[in-house]
Protein backbone atom coordinates (compact mmCIF):
# COMPACT_ATOMS: atom_id res chain seq x y z
CA UNK A 1 0.00 0.00 0.00
CA UNK A 2 1.35 3.34 -1.01
CA UNK A 3 1.60 5.99 2.07
CA UNK A 4 -1.59 7.21 2.65
CA UNK A 5 -1.09 11.04 2.96
CA UNK A 6 -4.65 12.04 3.73
CA UNK A 7 -4.51 10.58 7.38
CA UNK A 8 -2.30 13.56 7.76
CA UNK A 9 -5.46 15.72 7.63
CA UNK A 10 -8.56 16.09 10.09
CA UNK A 11 -11.87 17.48 9.56
CA UNK A 12 -11.94 20.24 12.71
CA UNK A 13 -15.13 21.35 12.67
CA UNK A 14 -18.08 21.84 10.43
CA UNK A 15 -21.19 24.31 9.84
CA UNK A 16 -24.13 24.93 8.31
CA UNK A 17 -26.22 28.44 7.08
CA UNK A 18 -30.03 28.12 7.29
CA UNK A 19 -31.71 25.82 4.70
CA UNK A 20 -34.70 26.38 2.70
CA UNK A 21 -36.48 25.91 -0.08
CA UNK A 22 -36.64 30.00 -0.73
CA UNK A 23 -34.73 31.75 1.74
CA UNK A 24 -34.16 35.10 -0.92
CA UNK A 25 -31.05 35.79 0.77
CA UNK A 26 -27.23 36.43 -1.18
CA UNK A 27 -25.31 33.27 -2.19
CA UNK A 28 -21.73 35.14 -0.66
CA UNK A 29 -24.06 35.97 2.51
CA UNK A 30 -25.40 32.26 3.36
CA UNK A 31 -21.44 30.58 1.94
CA UNK A 32 -20.39 33.60 5.08
CA UNK A 33 -22.41 32.39 8.10
CA UNK A 34 -21.29 28.47 7.21
CA UNK A 35 -17.72 29.47 7.07
CA UNK A 36 -18.00 31.47 9.98
CA UNK A 37 -20.08 28.36 11.89
CA UNK A 38 -17.39 25.95 10.88
CA UNK A 39 -14.16 27.89 12.32
CA UNK A 40 -15.98 28.43 15.45
CA UNK A 41 -16.81 24.93 15.45
CA UNK A 42 -13.38 24.05 15.03
CA UNK A 43 -11.83 26.01 18.02
CA UNK A 44 -10.18 28.22 15.38
CA UNK A 45 -10.26 31.90 14.32
CA UNK A 46 -10.20 33.22 10.77
CA UNK A 47 -6.52 34.47 11.40
CA UNK A 48 -5.82 30.59 11.69
CA UNK A 49 -7.25 29.65 8.26
CA UNK A 50 -4.02 30.25 5.54
CA UNK A 51 -6.52 27.92 2.91
CA UNK A 52 -9.26 27.69 0.85
CA UNK A 53 -11.17 25.03 -1.62
CA UNK A 54 -14.38 25.09 -2.84
CA UNK A 55 -16.51 23.60 -5.49
CA UNK A 56 -17.63 25.10 -8.59
CA UNK A 57 -16.18 28.25 -8.18
CA UNK A 58 -17.96 30.98 -9.01
CA UNK A 59 -20.64 30.66 -11.91
CA UNK A 60 -23.76 32.25 -13.19
CA UNK A 61 -25.41 29.26 -14.94
CA UNK A 62 -27.20 27.60 -14.17
CA UNK A 63 -28.84 30.41 -11.90
CA UNK A 64 -27.70 30.03 -8.01
CA UNK A 65 -25.80 26.74 -8.52
CA UNK A 66 -22.77 28.67 -6.79
CA UNK A 67 -23.06 30.51 -3.83
CA UNK A 68 -20.01 32.36 -3.80
CA UNK A 69 -15.92 31.22 -5.20
CA UNK A 70 -13.00 31.21 -2.93
CA UNK A 71 -11.51 34.17 -3.40
CA UNK A 72 -15.24 36.29 -2.91
CA UNK A 73 -14.92 34.59 0.52
CA UNK A 74 -11.40 35.30 1.28
CA UNK A 75 -11.86 38.88 0.36
CA UNK A 76 -15.21 39.01 2.85
CA UNK A 77 -13.37 37.47 5.40
CA UNK A 78 -10.40 39.25 4.51
CA UNK A 79 -7.93 35.54 5.36
CA UNK A 80 -4.63 35.99 4.42
CA UNK A 81 -4.58 32.35 2.24
CA UNK A 82 -0.94 30.31 1.75
CA UNK A 83 -3.59 28.02 -0.49
CA UNK A 84 -6.66 28.77 -2.69
CA UNK A 85 -8.29 26.63 -5.39
CA UNK A 86 -11.74 26.21 -6.61
CA UNK A 87 -13.44 24.69 -9.66
CA UNK A 88 -15.90 22.39 -11.67
CA UNK A 89 -13.39 19.38 -12.86
CA UNK A 90 -12.97 17.37 -9.37
CA UNK A 91 -14.22 13.99 -8.42
CA UNK A 92 -17.21 15.35 -7.20
CA UNK A 93 -18.40 18.19 -4.47
CA UNK A 94 -16.15 16.33 -2.23
CA UNK A 95 -13.03 17.09 -4.44
CA UNK A 96 -12.31 19.84 -2.94
CA UNK A 97 -12.08 18.50 0.39
CA UNK A 98 -9.97 15.68 -1.38
CA UNK A 99 -7.88 18.69 -2.23
CA UNK A 100 -7.36 20.37 1.24
CA UNK A 101 -6.10 16.94 2.36
CA UNK A 102 -3.14 17.24 -0.63
CA UNK A 103 -3.00 20.96 0.40
CA UNK A 104 -2.53 20.22 4.09
CA UNK A 105 -0.27 17.04 4.12
CA UNK A 106 1.87 18.59 1.33
CA UNK A 107 2.34 21.50 4.05
CA UNK A 108 0.54 23.92 1.95
CA UNK A 109 -1.56 25.49 4.67
CA UNK A 110 -2.88 24.74 8.27
CA UNK A 111 -5.98 25.04 8.16
CA UNK A 112 -8.17 24.85 4.97
CA UNK A 113 -11.89 26.27 4.96
CA UNK A 114 -13.68 24.08 2.25
CA UNK A 115 -17.59 25.25 1.63
CA UNK A 116 -20.06 24.58 -1.32
CA UNK A 117 -22.90 27.08 -1.14
CA UNK A 118 -26.12 26.78 -3.79
CA UNK A 119 -29.32 29.14 -4.10
CA UNK A 120 -31.08 27.59 -6.18
CA UNK A 121 -34.28 27.78 -5.23
CA UNK A 122 -34.44 31.41 -4.77
CA UNK A 123 -32.53 32.05 -8.24
CA UNK A 124 -35.05 30.32 -9.72
CA UNK A 125 -37.94 32.04 -8.25
CA UNK A 126 -36.45 34.88 -8.66
CA UNK A 127 -35.99 33.72 -12.70
CA UNK A 128 -39.85 33.03 -12.75
CA UNK A 129 -38.37 29.44 -14.67
CA UNK A 130 -38.38 25.72 -13.56
CA UNK A 131 -35.74 23.61 -12.42
CA UNK A 132 -33.84 22.82 -15.47
CA UNK A 133 -33.70 26.66 -16.52
CA UNK A 134 -34.56 26.07 -19.95
CA UNK A 135 -36.72 28.85 -21.23
CA UNK A 136 -36.05 29.27 -25.17
CA UNK A 137 -37.68 26.98 -27.29
CA UNK A 138 -35.86 25.87 -30.54
CA UNK A 139 -36.65 26.27 -34.03
CA UNK A 140 -34.54 28.85 -35.78
CA UNK A 141 -33.54 31.56 -33.33
CA UNK A 142 -31.83 32.04 -30.39
CA UNK A 143 -29.90 30.05 -28.25
CA UNK A 144 -27.88 26.75 -29.22
CA UNK A 145 -26.51 23.94 -27.83
CA UNK A 146 -22.66 23.04 -27.12
CA UNK A 147 -20.39 20.52 -25.46
CA UNK A 148 -22.38 17.88 -24.02
CA UNK A 149 -25.50 19.28 -23.89
CA UNK A 150 -25.48 19.47 -27.30
CA UNK A 151 -25.95 15.71 -27.51
CA UNK A 152 -29.17 15.80 -25.17
CA UNK A 153 -31.14 19.06 -25.21
CA UNK A 154 -32.03 18.55 -28.81
CA UNK A 155 -33.67 15.29 -27.36
CA UNK A 156 -36.02 17.31 -24.79
CA UNK A 157 -33.78 15.55 -22.34
CA UNK A 158 -31.39 18.67 -20.37
CA UNK A 159 -31.91 16.84 -16.67
CA UNK A 160 -29.44 14.96 -15.11
CA UNK A 161 -33.05 13.65 -13.93
CA UNK A 162 -33.16 12.08 -17.64
CA UNK A 163 -29.50 11.04 -17.71
CA UNK A 164 -29.49 8.98 -14.24
CA UNK A 165 -33.54 7.61 -15.10
CA UNK A 166 -31.71 5.73 -18.10
CA UNK A 167 -29.09 4.43 -15.64
CA UNK A 168 -32.14 3.26 -13.26
CA UNK A 169 -34.48 1.84 -16.01
CA UNK A 170 -30.60 -0.50 -17.19
CA UNK A 171 -30.31 -1.21 -13.36
CA UNK A 172 -34.17 -2.50 -13.08
CA UNK A 173 -33.45 -4.23 -16.95
CA UNK A 174 -30.62 -6.17 -15.49
CA UNK A 175 -30.99 -6.94 -11.95
CA UNK A 176 -34.90 -6.56 -11.58
CA UNK A 177 -34.91 -3.97 -9.08
CA UNK A 178 -38.45 -1.96 -8.50
CA UNK A 179 -40.12 1.24 -7.91
CA UNK A 180 -41.28 -0.33 -4.59
CA UNK A 181 -37.35 -0.72 -3.90
CA UNK A 182 -36.33 2.13 -5.15
CA UNK A 183 -38.93 4.04 -2.83
CA UNK A 184 -37.32 3.51 0.23
CA UNK A 185 -34.67 5.78 -0.66
CA UNK A 186 -37.21 8.81 -0.57
CA UNK A 187 -39.26 6.98 2.61
CA UNK A 188 -36.17 6.32 4.58
CA UNK A 189 -34.73 10.23 3.88
CA UNK A 190 -38.19 12.01 4.60
CA UNK A 191 -38.04 9.38 7.98
CA UNK A 192 -35.00 10.98 8.83
CA UNK A 193 -35.71 14.49 8.14
CA UNK A 194 -39.24 14.34 10.86
CA UNK A 195 -36.45 14.51 13.30
CA UNK A 196 -34.38 17.06 11.83
CA UNK A 197 -35.17 20.95 13.17
CA UNK A 198 -33.29 21.99 9.70
CA UNK A 199 -34.65 20.13 6.78
CA UNK A 200 -37.24 21.43 4.55
CA UNK A 201 -39.25 18.29 4.08
CA UNK A 202 -40.84 16.96 6.92
CA UNK A 203 -43.72 15.72 6.88
CA UNK A 204 -44.80 11.94 7.31
CA UNK A 205 -44.55 10.06 3.82
CA UNK A 206 -46.08 6.76 3.10
CA UNK A 207 -45.45 4.27 0.06
CA UNK A 208 -49.00 5.15 -1.15
CA UNK A 209 -47.84 8.89 -1.04
CA UNK A 210 -44.72 8.24 -3.01
CA UNK A 211 -46.69 5.90 -5.73
CA UNK A 212 -49.86 8.95 -5.91
CA UNK A 213 -46.45 11.33 -7.13
CA UNK A 214 -46.77 12.39 -10.62
CA UNK A 215 -43.81 11.19 -12.96
CA UNK A 216 -40.80 12.75 -13.62
CA UNK A 217 -39.16 10.62 -16.15
CA UNK A 218 -39.68 6.57 -15.66
CA UNK A 219 -38.89 5.34 -13.43
CA UNK A 220 -38.63 8.52 -11.21
CA UNK A 221 -41.25 10.08 -10.06
CA UNK A 222 -41.14 13.65 -8.19
CA UNK A 223 -39.73 11.70 -4.98
CA UNK A 224 -37.19 10.30 -6.65
CA UNK A 225 -35.93 14.05 -7.00
CA UNK A 226 -34.42 16.37 -4.61
CA UNK A 227 -35.37 20.15 -5.08
CA UNK A 228 -33.53 23.26 -5.75
CA UNK A 229 -32.96 24.93 -2.47
CA UNK A 230 -30.95 27.07 -0.79
CA UNK A 231 -27.86 26.64 1.75
CA UNK A 232 -24.00 26.71 2.44
CA UNK A 233 -21.96 23.72 3.98
CA UNK A 234 -18.66 24.31 4.77
CA UNK A 235 -15.96 22.11 6.71
CA UNK A 236 -12.61 22.75 8.13
CA UNK A 237 -9.48 20.20 6.68
CA UNK A 238 -6.65 20.73 9.64
CA UNK A 239 -3.35 19.66 9.58
CA UNK A 240 -3.80 16.31 11.66
CA UNK A 241 -0.93 17.41 14.22
CA UNK A 242 -2.70 20.58 14.86
CA UNK A 243 -5.48 18.65 17.23
CA UNK A 244 -3.83 20.38 20.53
CA UNK A 245 -5.77 24.20 19.52
CA UNK A 246 -8.73 22.68 18.11
CA UNK A 247 -12.15 22.81 20.15
CA UNK A 248 -13.01 19.16 19.93
CA UNK A 249 -11.58 15.84 18.76
CA UNK A 250 -11.11 15.76 15.13
CA UNK A 251 -12.42 13.17 12.49
CA UNK A 252 -9.22 11.49 10.61
CA UNK A 253 -9.70 10.60 7.18
CA UNK A 254 -8.71 7.00 6.74
CA UNK A 255 -8.83 7.10 2.67
CA UNK A 256 -10.43 8.95 -0.12
CA UNK A 257 -11.52 7.81 -3.22
CA UNK A 258 -11.45 10.33 -6.40
CA UNK A 259 -10.61 7.33 -9.54
CA UNK A 260 -12.13 8.03 -12.63
CA UNK A 261 -11.55 5.25 -15.19
CA UNK A 262 -14.61 5.22 -17.75
CA UNK A 263 -15.64 7.72 -19.97
CA UNK A 264 -16.15 11.34 -18.67
CA UNK A 265 -20.28 11.41 -20.11
CA UNK A 266 -23.49 11.04 -18.70
CA UNK A 267 -24.13 8.17 -22.11
CA UNK A 268 -20.68 6.92 -22.90
CA UNK A 269 -19.90 5.47 -19.45
CA UNK A 270 -19.17 1.86 -20.07
CA UNK A 271 -21.79 0.12 -17.52
CA UNK A 272 -24.28 2.70 -16.64
CA UNK A 273 -25.56 0.94 -13.93
CA UNK A 274 -22.15 1.60 -11.71
CA UNK A 275 -21.34 5.19 -12.06
CA UNK A 276 -18.49 6.85 -11.61
CA UNK A 277 -18.87 5.56 -7.89
CA UNK A 278 -17.05 2.13 -8.85
CA UNK A 279 -13.56 3.73 -9.51
CA UNK A 280 -14.20 6.18 -6.30
CA UNK A 281 -15.42 3.58 -4.09
CA UNK A 282 -12.40 1.00 -5.54
CA UNK A 283 -9.81 3.89 -5.19
CA UNK A 284 -10.57 4.28 -1.77
CA UNK A 285 -11.11 0.66 -0.57
CA UNK A 286 -7.45 0.53 -1.55
CA UNK A 287 -5.97 2.64 0.45
CA UNK A 288 -7.59 1.33 3.77
CA UNK A 289 -7.35 -1.89 6.14
CA UNK A 290 -11.03 -1.11 6.70
CA UNK A 291 -13.84 -2.93 5.24
CA UNK A 292 -17.56 -1.89 4.45
CA UNK A 293 -19.02 -3.92 7.53
CA UNK A 294 -16.75 -1.49 9.58
CA UNK A 295 -18.92 1.59 7.97
CA UNK A 296 -21.74 2.61 10.85
CA UNK A 297 -23.16 5.35 9.23
CA UNK A 298 -23.60 6.41 5.51
CA UNK A 299 -23.90 9.86 3.72
CA UNK A 300 -24.53 8.46 0.05
CA UNK A 301 -25.63 11.32 -2.58
CA UNK A 302 -29.34 10.81 -3.42
CA UNK A 303 -29.79 13.80 -5.79
CA UNK A 304 -31.82 11.44 -7.75
CA UNK A 305 -32.90 8.23 -5.28
CA UNK A 306 -31.21 5.84 -7.84
CA UNK A 307 -27.77 7.46 -7.21
CA UNK A 308 -27.79 6.46 -3.56
CA UNK A 309 -28.52 2.41 -4.41
CA UNK A 310 -25.35 2.54 -7.04
CA UNK A 311 -23.19 4.09 -4.33
CA UNK A 312 -24.26 1.33 -1.82
CA UNK A 313 -23.59 -1.51 -4.26
CA UNK A 314 -19.95 0.12 -5.30
CA UNK A 315 -19.18 0.70 -2.06
CA UNK A 316 -19.63 -3.09 -1.28
CA UNK A 317 -22.34 -2.87 0.99
CA UNK A 318 -24.09 -5.60 -0.83
CA UNK A 319 -23.58 -7.14 -4.04
CA UNK A 320 -23.42 -5.38 -7.75
CA UNK A 321 -27.39 -6.01 -8.73
CA UNK A 322 -28.47 -6.50 -5.13
CA UNK A 323 -29.22 -2.74 -3.93
CA UNK A 324 -33.33 -3.48 -4.34
CA UNK A 325 -33.37 -6.31 -1.94
CA UNK A 326 -30.53 -4.69 0.67
CA UNK A 327 -33.15 -1.42 0.56
CA UNK A 328 -36.02 -3.39 0.70
CA UNK A 329 -38.56 -2.94 3.08
CA UNK A 330 -35.95 -0.10 4.69
CA UNK A 331 -34.66 -1.80 7.84
CA UNK A 332 -31.34 -2.00 7.03
CA UNK A 333 -30.80 1.24 6.12
CA UNK A 334 -33.12 2.80 8.93
CA UNK A 335 -31.02 5.00 11.94
CA UNK A 336 -31.26 1.99 13.90
CA UNK A 337 -30.20 -0.67 11.19
CA UNK A 338 -27.50 -2.49 10.25
CA UNK A 339 -26.20 0.71 7.96
CA UNK A 340 -27.95 4.13 8.82
CA UNK A 341 -27.82 5.91 5.72
CA UNK A 342 -28.79 9.70 4.70
CA UNK A 343 -29.92 10.30 8.45
CA UNK A 344 -30.11 14.29 7.89
CA UNK A 345 -32.94 13.21 5.20
CA UNK A 346 -30.66 13.55 2.81
CA UNK A 347 -30.97 15.69 -0.64
CA UNK A 348 -33.96 14.62 -1.03
CA UNK A 349 -35.72 16.01 2.18
CA UNK A 350 -33.31 17.91 4.23
CA UNK A 351 -32.48 19.98 0.74
CA UNK A 352 -30.04 20.50 -2.39
CA UNK A 353 -27.33 21.00 -0.73
CA UNK A 354 -25.43 19.62 -3.87
CA UNK A 355 -22.99 16.47 -1.58
CA UNK A 356 -21.72 19.22 0.83
CA UNK A 357 -25.11 18.41 3.55
CA UNK A 358 -24.04 14.67 3.21
CA UNK A 359 -20.83 15.34 4.26
CA UNK A 360 -21.81 17.72 7.00
CA UNK A 361 -24.46 15.03 8.34
CA UNK A 362 -21.89 12.61 8.43
CA UNK A 363 -19.29 14.74 10.47
CA UNK A 364 -22.23 15.61 13.50
CA UNK A 365 -23.20 12.00 13.16
CA UNK A 366 -19.37 10.79 14.06
CA UNK A 367 -18.87 13.63 16.71
CA UNK A 368 -22.35 12.72 18.24
CA UNK A 369 -23.90 16.19 17.76
CA UNK A 370 -27.29 15.17 15.70
CA UNK A 371 -29.71 15.59 18.31
CA UNK A 372 -32.63 13.38 17.99
CA UNK A 373 -31.57 12.14 14.75
CA UNK A 374 -28.33 10.70 16.21
CA UNK A 375 -27.23 7.11 15.24
CA UNK A 376 -26.38 5.07 18.65
CA UNK A 377 -24.46 2.17 18.53
CA UNK A 378 -23.91 -0.79 20.69
CA UNK A 379 -26.84 0.80 22.76
CA UNK A 380 -25.89 4.17 23.33
CA UNK A 381 -22.49 5.32 21.48
CA UNK A 382 -21.87 7.58 18.37
CA UNK A 383 -20.97 5.65 15.18
CA UNK A 384 -17.32 5.53 15.13
CA UNK A 385 -16.62 5.22 10.81
CA UNK A 386 -18.66 7.07 8.48
CA UNK A 387 -18.58 7.66 4.76
CA UNK A 388 -19.45 9.87 2.80
CA UNK A 389 -20.18 9.58 -0.97
CA UNK A 390 -20.58 12.33 -3.40
CA UNK A 391 -21.98 12.77 -7.34
CA UNK A 392 -23.50 10.82 -9.89
CA UNK A 393 -23.42 9.29 -13.19
CA UNK A 394 -19.63 10.02 -14.68
CA UNK A 395 -18.73 12.38 -11.38
CA UNK A 396 -17.72 10.60 -8.01
CA UNK A 397 -15.83 11.12 -4.95
CA UNK A 398 -16.13 9.54 -1.52
CA UNK A 399 -14.35 9.70 2.12
CA UNK A 400 -14.00 7.65 4.99
CA UNK A 401 -13.78 9.44 8.37
CA UNK A 402 -12.97 8.06 11.53
CA UNK A 403 -13.37 8.68 15.01
CA UNK A 404 -9.95 7.22 15.75
CA UNK B 1 -45.12 13.08 -30.38
CA UNK B 2 -47.61 13.45 -33.30
CA UNK B 3 -46.06 17.50 -33.81
CA UNK B 4 -42.77 18.20 -34.57
CA UNK B 5 -41.77 19.17 -31.24
CA UNK B 6 -39.90 22.81 -31.28
CA UNK B 7 -36.32 21.67 -30.47
CA UNK B 8 -32.99 23.24 -29.03
CA UNK B 9 -30.57 23.01 -31.96
CA UNK B 10 -26.85 21.73 -31.50
CA UNK B 11 -24.39 24.45 -32.30
CA UNK B 12 -22.95 23.30 -36.04
CA UNK B 13 -19.56 23.82 -36.24
CA UNK B 14 -16.43 22.85 -38.11
CA UNK B 15 -15.96 19.10 -36.01
CA UNK B 16 -19.89 18.42 -35.84
CA UNK B 17 -20.71 19.75 -38.99
CA UNK B 18 -20.77 15.97 -40.55
CA UNK B 19 -22.94 14.66 -38.02
CA UNK B 20 -25.54 17.14 -37.44
CA UNK B 21 -25.92 17.67 -41.61
CA UNK B 22 -25.65 14.16 -42.39
CA UNK B 23 -29.18 13.59 -42.65
CA UNK B 24 -29.32 15.51 -45.92
CA UNK B 25 -27.80 12.24 -47.40
CA UNK B 26 -29.85 10.38 -45.53
CA UNK B 27 -26.75 9.27 -44.07
CA UNK B 28 -25.58 8.79 -39.74
CA UNK B 29 -22.33 9.79 -39.63
CA UNK B 30 -19.23 9.06 -37.46
CA UNK B 31 -15.47 9.84 -37.35
CA UNK B 32 -13.90 6.50 -38.25
CA UNK B 33 -9.94 5.85 -37.64
CA UNK B 34 -8.22 5.15 -41.30
CA UNK B 35 -6.05 3.38 -39.44
CA UNK B 36 -8.07 0.38 -36.96
CA UNK B 37 -11.43 1.31 -38.13
CA UNK B 38 -12.86 2.40 -34.50
CA UNK B 39 -15.55 4.83 -34.48
CA UNK B 40 -15.31 7.83 -32.49
CA UNK B 41 -18.39 9.69 -30.31
CA UNK B 42 -18.35 12.38 -29.70
CA UNK B 43 -16.32 13.97 -32.22
CA UNK B 44 -12.20 14.16 -30.72
CA UNK B 45 -8.72 14.41 -32.81
CA UNK B 46 -7.46 11.72 -32.44
CA UNK B 47 -8.51 7.86 -32.47
CA UNK B 48 -8.43 6.82 -28.87
CA UNK B 49 -7.51 3.22 -29.32
CA UNK B 50 -3.95 3.90 -32.02
CA UNK B 51 -3.77 7.43 -31.47
CA UNK B 52 -3.95 7.87 -35.10
CA UNK B 53 -4.61 11.50 -36.67
CA UNK B 54 -6.01 10.37 -39.66
CA UNK B 55 -10.08 9.79 -39.10
CA UNK B 56 -13.05 10.62 -41.56
CA UNK B 57 -16.82 10.92 -41.31
CA UNK B 58 -18.19 7.40 -42.59
CA UNK B 59 -22.00 6.48 -42.81
CA UNK B 60 -23.20 3.87 -41.03
CA UNK B 61 -26.14 1.42 -41.23
CA UNK B 62 -28.39 3.74 -38.64
CA UNK B 63 -29.24 0.31 -37.17
CA UNK B 64 -29.08 0.30 -33.85
CA UNK B 65 -30.59 -0.94 -30.72
CA UNK B 66 -32.02 0.18 -27.60
CA UNK B 67 -29.42 0.06 -24.65
CA UNK B 68 -31.60 2.04 -21.78
CA UNK B 69 -34.62 4.51 -21.93
CA UNK B 70 -36.96 6.48 -20.42
CA UNK B 71 -40.29 8.08 -20.76
CA UNK B 72 -40.01 11.78 -19.89
CA UNK B 73 -43.47 13.19 -18.21
CA UNK B 74 -42.07 16.79 -17.39
CA UNK B 75 -42.56 19.80 -19.79
CA UNK B 76 -38.74 21.06 -19.16
CA UNK B 77 -38.98 23.04 -22.83
CA UNK B 78 -41.61 25.12 -24.33
CA UNK B 79 -42.93 23.60 -27.23
CA UNK B 80 -41.84 20.14 -27.06
CA UNK B 81 -44.93 19.07 -24.98
CA UNK B 82 -44.42 15.29 -23.19
CA UNK B 83 -44.66 12.61 -22.86
CA UNK B 84 -41.97 10.91 -24.82
CA UNK B 85 -39.27 8.67 -24.73
CA UNK B 86 -35.74 9.53 -24.32
CA UNK B 87 -33.18 6.62 -25.77
CA UNK B 88 -29.44 6.05 -25.49
CA UNK B 89 -29.32 3.59 -28.19
CA UNK B 90 -26.01 1.55 -29.37
CA UNK B 91 -25.14 1.25 -33.12
CA UNK B 92 -25.15 -2.12 -34.67
CA UNK B 93 -21.26 -1.20 -36.18
CA UNK B 94 -19.65 -0.09 -32.71
CA UNK B 95 -21.65 -0.88 -29.42
CA UNK B 96 -20.04 1.58 -27.10
CA UNK B 97 -20.84 4.27 -29.47
CA UNK B 98 -23.86 5.40 -28.37
CA UNK B 99 -26.37 8.23 -28.78
CA UNK B 100 -28.88 9.66 -26.92
CA UNK B 101 -31.75 10.27 -29.19
CA UNK B 102 -35.82 10.09 -29.04
CA UNK B 103 -37.63 6.61 -30.01
CA UNK B 104 -40.41 8.10 -32.58
CA UNK B 105 -43.40 6.17 -34.34
CA UNK B 106 -43.68 3.92 -31.68
CA UNK B 107 -46.42 4.10 -28.82
CA UNK B 108 -44.69 4.87 -25.84
CA UNK B 109 -45.61 1.85 -23.69
CA UNK B 110 -43.66 -0.37 -26.63
CA UNK B 111 -40.53 1.24 -26.25
CA UNK B 112 -38.07 -1.86 -24.44
CA UNK B 113 -34.84 -2.45 -23.79
CA UNK B 114 -33.47 -4.19 -26.69
CA UNK B 115 -35.16 -3.03 -28.64
CA UNK B 116 -33.97 -3.08 -32.78
CA UNK B 117 -34.65 0.49 -33.84
CA UNK B 118 -33.55 2.43 -37.09
CA UNK B 119 -32.40 6.25 -37.51
CA UNK B 120 -34.79 8.72 -39.29
CA UNK B 121 -34.12 12.57 -39.45
CA UNK B 122 -35.55 15.11 -38.76
CA UNK B 123 -34.67 18.69 -40.29
CA UNK B 124 -34.79 21.57 -38.28
CA UNK B 125 -32.63 24.69 -40.36
CA UNK B 126 -29.63 23.65 -41.33
CA UNK B 127 -29.44 20.85 -38.65
CA UNK B 128 -30.79 16.61 -39.15
CA UNK B 129 -31.48 15.73 -36.25
CA UNK B 130 -31.34 11.51 -35.76
CA UNK B 131 -34.09 9.81 -34.00
CA UNK B 132 -34.80 6.62 -34.05
CA UNK B 133 -37.81 4.32 -34.95
CA UNK B 134 -38.45 0.74 -34.20
CA UNK B 135 -36.95 -1.10 -37.26
CA UNK B 136 -39.32 -3.81 -38.55
CA UNK B 137 -37.19 -5.87 -40.36
CA UNK B 138 -35.34 -6.60 -37.07
CA UNK B 139 -38.99 -7.54 -34.96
Amino acid sequence: MPDILERKAVISGAGQSDIGRRLMRDGLDLTLDACIAAIDDAGLTRDDIDGICTYPGPMDVPPGFSGAGATQVQDALRLNLNWHTGGLEMPGQLGSVINACAAVAAGYANHVLCFRSVFEGSAQARAGGGRAGVTSGGGGGGFRAGGFMQWTLPFGAPSAANWIGMMAQRHFHEFGTTREQLAQIALNARKNAEVNPNAIYREPMSMEDYFAARMITTPFCLYDCDVPADGANAVIVSRADSAPDLRKPPLHVEAIGSALRGRPSWDQWDDLTTMAARDAASMMWSRTDLEPSDVEVAELYDGFSFITVCWLEELGFCGKGEGGPFIEGGQRIARDGQLPLNTNGGQLSAGRMHGYGLLHECCVQLWGEAGERQVQRDGGRPPRVGVAGNGGGPIAGCMLLTTD
Amino acid sequence: MADVPLRILPRVVPETEFFWTGGAAGELRFLRCDDDGTYIHPPQPRCPKCLGKSLTPTAVSGRATVHTFTINHHPWIPGFDPPYAVAIVEIEEQPDVRLTTNIVNCPIDEVRIGLPVRVVFEQHDDTYIPLFEPDATRA
